[in-house]
């Protein structure tokens, strides 16, 4: 398979989960800041959103302060952000003209057919129920296109890198949101406690589509360090770093079984998955749960290196 | 210019001709509104899967349909035989005449061509001197546009042998009138199109290197997503399960062209191109270019790789050169042409550019090098000052120039606003040549002139397409 | 004459390419009043060198080096003898009739002002081709300006010809299109120029033209210095214009920003350095 249409399928993958990614930190932003003060403190969270999405830099250089009108046009629908939901559509869609043949009928009437109806949203929501109906509609689109993938797809190399663009993404869009919140996660928030956290926590669990997982897996009402727990090492969790790293890590292994050879990809996926399946939640919080993130998105970041050299160039 | 021919009615007041009964019967049977619904139809099936061309100069329409018209336009068994042999050897010309003037360069010493006509020629390329291609074969997909003015007279209005496109079109028409008109297909035995690109595949593998000891390795080369027949490019790759590169994804070492994979650098043994001349080696030509791979004239030269079409057969589809294929066909093969060449005014030439000046509101005047209906002067329906204008160009640069009448190509039923009425059509049939001869698939691209009384059937002015029915009798 | 010739181009990458594909046009052949006594090419990275025969008859030779390197040097030297021909090439590779030579390219097209020199020219000079070339010669000789810093290798001859100011290059082009522009052949040559005043390196090599003379088959012409080529020209390449003839043309993938440098010197060997390269 030609590097560059490896290279287009991963970032195709990647963009659609970017997108739905942001459309997630928007929405629950949104439930958090439409709460009165006294439920989640004077923070500002559309602040906190910049972060969280990981374009803090370059949104300061166009507004000074966030509001809930610059962050959601930025974030969604503007042009001058590279990495906003319409422009991670754009480049989807891009990626996936780039590359038709190797894509099925059905992936590419999914990201076509987001690509053209993107379009009927103008330049953007103009009230928030507007938002809401577009912050949903990125997010069915990103199933949809995920689901297309999933079902009709040949299981060769072309889906495998589909996959890894997927479980790259989302590994590293957990991390961050990690990242940026870790204060809240803390055992010692047990004792602040209160109203306050538990929407912070919500609205964490809410921006990976885990709150309702979080009551199936530990029966309990939201505590700081098993959110952290289901987050990081719970496999079962579809967004978790661990389960990312199960799915990098078979998905690799299937395209060194396919090619007959394995190289530093592989050996650095593996290497990161064993750290998280032998950590423990207690021992993460003992040594910093702050500089076990910045670990973490260090070596994320070596494995995207790694797969860009060894099969994308 | 008399009224036109039309393929289904012949000349006015006759009576309906055989190819077309059937189809005329089953005109008087639908309900019109059904004509319209099935258009309706045909353009979204079209949108949905993405089949769309740019249109150069129009600033927000990057990617926009050609209409396609769902009337078919049909010829008999014996018309698509007599437009075969002429085709066949119209194409076995053109690659003699390319080999020569790259090589011995007979047809100079005998006097038949001006030298300057090929040695200044842009699309001479001098690069290609000496160069030698598997079995001689330069053009391995040739576009010939012929025109049709009555019962028995076709003529080459161009002959296309560089990058010629459109066959995406020939196939997908042909999948979409199957998938709307199944009844009509039922009373009609129709000759198939949708082997076109195993025929291809076939030809191309059969002009590899000399050298490849394996299963050839063929890529399509494409400019990329922004060239205007992408669309094309991505669909004939898919249908040819060949990989669709560009320039970025090969490379050249030890005069071998690799591809970029995923498994490491993969030998390259044929490559399709749709990239141009100049683009394709920054090394050899355009030194700017980056839709091209450093190096290919080199491996190209050592013979390590084969490239269809090969480079510098423009010199055999140019304007001015065309005006001489009656006699490139005499002097190569020592037969008449079957197939009638339009009378043709080369402006470099005094006598010819007086005569032209003189009767331009009768004229088509081309430019030598433009394609794509850009730069055209249609004398009969330009304005006045259209005609000054074009006057004034003309007598700049007259080399640039050649003239020809106003041919009245022949009309062929249309859904149009008003109900069905004729429009004026022509037709691309594509001739592939491989290591065995000539192949050409039964039919070709129509294109028709949607508006009433034009005889602009190019994309990019408003035309649209057509099925071609060849009747399998 | 015998001419030791030196050539040296040498890229610095700031960062390491991954590949690096190259044409090189560095060869001379043989012809009369020209004979390649020794000649080599030595390329800095291991990698194999193509030789072949190019459409104008020039040797070129191509390579592609695998990185990565912090630095890519090409050496080319060796000695020709050379005799004075008063200009005019017998015996040298020809791939095509005169009649080729009239053909513009993108570099040598003929402007107004090109055109008008060109014309103006012939009206004073007359009906002769040889006494009309060595006057567009002599004219651009005059009135064009040598100078190293406003021109590059995309200048155009209608461009330096608005300067009056270029390289042996830009000279060349100029006289190439108003050559062509007056119905004679001319053709653009890259070689080597042997100055007995200065013994030092020179930052490139040397340019000259050539224009078909019914009567006298191809003469020189160097516009730079105003002569016909002599015994210290030695000429390598052959080309409608610089890109056609250029020494090297290359690409590189991947790597940061490259500086090149050129160092060429051409000297006529003493009896003495012949003798000492001998033993």
């Amino acid at each position: 398979m030609l590097s560059r249409t490896a290279d287009n399928l991963y970032w195709l993958s990647r963009y659609v989960e970017r997108a739905e990614y942001l459309a997630r930190i928007l929405d629950a932003t949104q439930r958090l800041s439409a709460l009165p003060l006294a439920y989640v403190g004077t923070g500002n969270e559309w602040e906190s959103a910049v972060l969280t999405a990981g374009c803090a830099s370059s949104f300061f250089k166009h507004y000074e302060t966030a509001t809930e009108e610059n962050v959601t046009d930025y974030l969604a629908f503007s042009t001058a952000n590279p990495s906003s939901i319409r422009n991670c559509f754009e480049m989807a869609r891009g990626n996936a003209r780039a590359v038709r043949t190797a894509l099925t009928g059905e992936m590419w009437d999914a990201i076509n057919g987001t690509w053209l109806e993107l379009k009927r949203f103008g330049n953007g929501p103009s009230s928030r129920e507007e938002t809401s109906r577009f912050l949903r509609w990125v997010q069915e689109s990103s199933l949809r296109f995920d689901g297309s993938a999933y079902r009709t797809m040949l299981r060769n190399d072309a889906y495998w890198f589909s996959r890894l663009g997927v479980y790259m993404e989302r590994a590293d869009n957990t991390a961050r949101i990690l990242d940026v919140k870790y204060h809240l996660l803390l055992p010692d928030n047990e004792r602040v406690g209160g109203p306050l956290d538990y929407f912070q926590w919500a609205a964490i669990l809410r921006s990976v589509s885990a709150l309702t997982s979080y009551h199936w897996v530990y029966r309990e009402s939201l505590k700081p360090w098993l959110v952290a727990d289901l987050l990081i090492l719970k496999e079962e969790m579809p967004r978790s770093l661990a389960s990312c790293y199960e799915a990098i890590v078979r998905n690799l292994d299937a395209i060194a079984t396919y090619y007959g050879r394995q190289g530093p990809a592989q050996r650095q996926a593996r290497g990161v998955r064993t750290r998280l399946q032998n950590s423990k939640m207690d021992g993460i919080f003992q040594r910093g749960l702050h500089e076990f993130i910045g670990e973490f998105i260090t070596e994320n970041n070596r494995l995207g290196l790694a797969i860009t050299e060894q099969f994308l160039q | 210019m008399g009224v036109a021919f039309d393929e289904m009615k012949g000349h006015d007041g006759e009576a309906i001709r055989p190819a077309y009964g059937e189809l005329d019967r089953w005109l008087k049977e639908v309900p019109p509104d059904v004509l319209d619904y099935r258009r309706r139809e045909a353009e979204l099936i079209f949108r949905r899967i993405g089949i769309t061309f740019a249109v150069y100069g129009e600033a927000d329409a990057t990617e926009r349909l050609i209409p396609f018209d769902v009337i078919p336009r049909i010829m008999s068994a014996d018309e698509w035989r007599r437009l075969e042999k002429g085709l066949t050897q119209r194409v076995n010309a053109l690659n003699m005449f390319i080999k020569d003037v790259y090589g011995a360069r007979d047809i100079l010493r005998a006097g038949i061509l001006p030298e300057d006509m090929v040695f200044r020629n842009p699309a001479f390329r001098p690069e290609m001197n000496g160069q030698t291609v598997p079995h001689d074969i330069y053009v391995h997909i040739a576009g010939i546009d012929i025109i049709r003015v009555d019962a028995d007279t076709f003529y080459v209005l161009e002959d296309n042998a560089r990058t010629p496109s459109g066959v995406s079109y020939m196939l997908e028409n042909r999948e979409i009138m199957m998938r709307l008109f199944p009844e009509l297909f039922s009373r009609h035995r129709i000759a198939p199109v949708e082997n076109y690109p195993d025929e291809l595949l076939a030809s191309l593998k059969s002009v590899a290197p000399l050298s490849t000891s394996k299963e050839p390795n063929v890529v399509l080369l494409t400019p990329g997503v922004y060239n205007s027949a992408y669309y094309e490019h991505s669909f004939l790759a898919d249908k040819l399960g060949v990989e669709l590169v560009e320039g970025r994804d090969l490379f050249v070492k030890d005069e071998v062209v690799y591809m970029r994979t995923t498994q490491g650098p993969q030998r390259v043994d044929v490559i399709y191109r749709r990239v141009d001349d100049d683009f394709i080696d920054p090394l050899a030509f355009r030194p700017d270019s980056i839709l091209g791979v450093p190096g290919l004239m080199s491996a190209y030269g050592a013979g390590n790789v084969t490239l269809a079409n090969a480079v510098g057969t423009g010199i055999a589809d140019d304007k001015a050169i065309y005006s001489f294929m009656p006699d490139i066909v005499k002097f190569y093969l020592d037969e008449e042409p079957l197939l009638k060449n339009v009378p043709t005014w080369r402006c470099r030439e005094p006598e010819h550019l007086s005569y032209v000046l003189d009767h331009l509101p009768e004229l088509v005047v081309k430019e030598v090098h433009g394609s794509g209906g850009y730069g055209m002067l249609i004398g009969p329906s330009a304005s006045k000052v259209a005609i000054e204008q074009f006057r004034a160009k003309l007598k700049s640069a007259p080399a640039n120039f050649i003239a020809q009448p106003t041919l009245a190509l022949s009309t062929s039923p249309t859904c149009v606003e008003a109900g069905v009425a004729p429009r004026h059509v022509d037709l691309r049939p594509f001739v592939l040549t491989g290591k065995k001869g000539v192949r050409i698939v039964p039919g070709g691209l129509t294109r028709v002139a949607l508006k009433e009384g034009s005889l602009v059937v190019n994309s990019s002015q408003g035309g649209g397409t057509k099925d071609t029915w060849v009747l399998d009798k | 004459m015998r001419i030791r010739i030196s050539h040296t181009t040498t890229y610095l990458y700031d960062a390491p390419p991954k590949t690096v594909t190259q044409v090189l046009r560095l060869t001379p052949r043989n012809h009369d009043g020209q004979y390649v006594v020794s000649w080599r090419i030595d390329l800095s990275v291991d990698c194999q060198l193509h030789q072949r025969e190019g459409a104008f008859g020039n040797i070129s030779h191509s390579f592609t080096a695998e990185g990565p390197f912090d630095e890519l040097s090409i050496l080319v030297e060796g000695e020709v003898d050379t005799q004075d021909t008063s200009g005019i090439v017998r015996g040298a590779v020809e791939r095509f009739p005169p009649a080729l030579y009239l053909r513009d390219t993108e570099l040598t097209v003929a402007d107004a002002a090109i055109i008008e020199f060109a014309e103006a020219t012939r009206a004073k000079a007359g009906g002769d081709t040889l006494g009309l070339l060595h006057a567009l010669m002599a004219g651009l000789n005059e009135d064009f300006a040598f100078d190293t810093e406003q021109t590059t290798v995309a200048t155009t001859a209608a461009e330096a010809f608005k300067l009056k100011r270029g390289v042996c290059q830009d000279g060349t082009h100029i006289f190439i299109a108003a050559a062509r522009h007056l119905g004679i052949p001319a053709r653009y040559i890259g070689g080597h120029y042997c100055r007995t005043d200065d013994k030092g390196a020179q930052g490139a090599g040397h340019a000259w033209a050539e224009a078909y003379i019914d009567t006298l088959g191809w003469v020189g012409f160097d516009p730079t210095h105003g002569l016909s080529p002599t015994e210290a020209h030695v000429r390598v390449a052959v080309g409608l214009d610089y890109l056609g003839a250029a020494p090297v043309r290359g690409t590189r993938h991947g790597g940061g920003r490259e500086t090149m440098n050129v160092s060429v010197r051409v000297a006529p060997t003493t009896w003495q350095a012949q003798s000492q390269s001998q033993s």
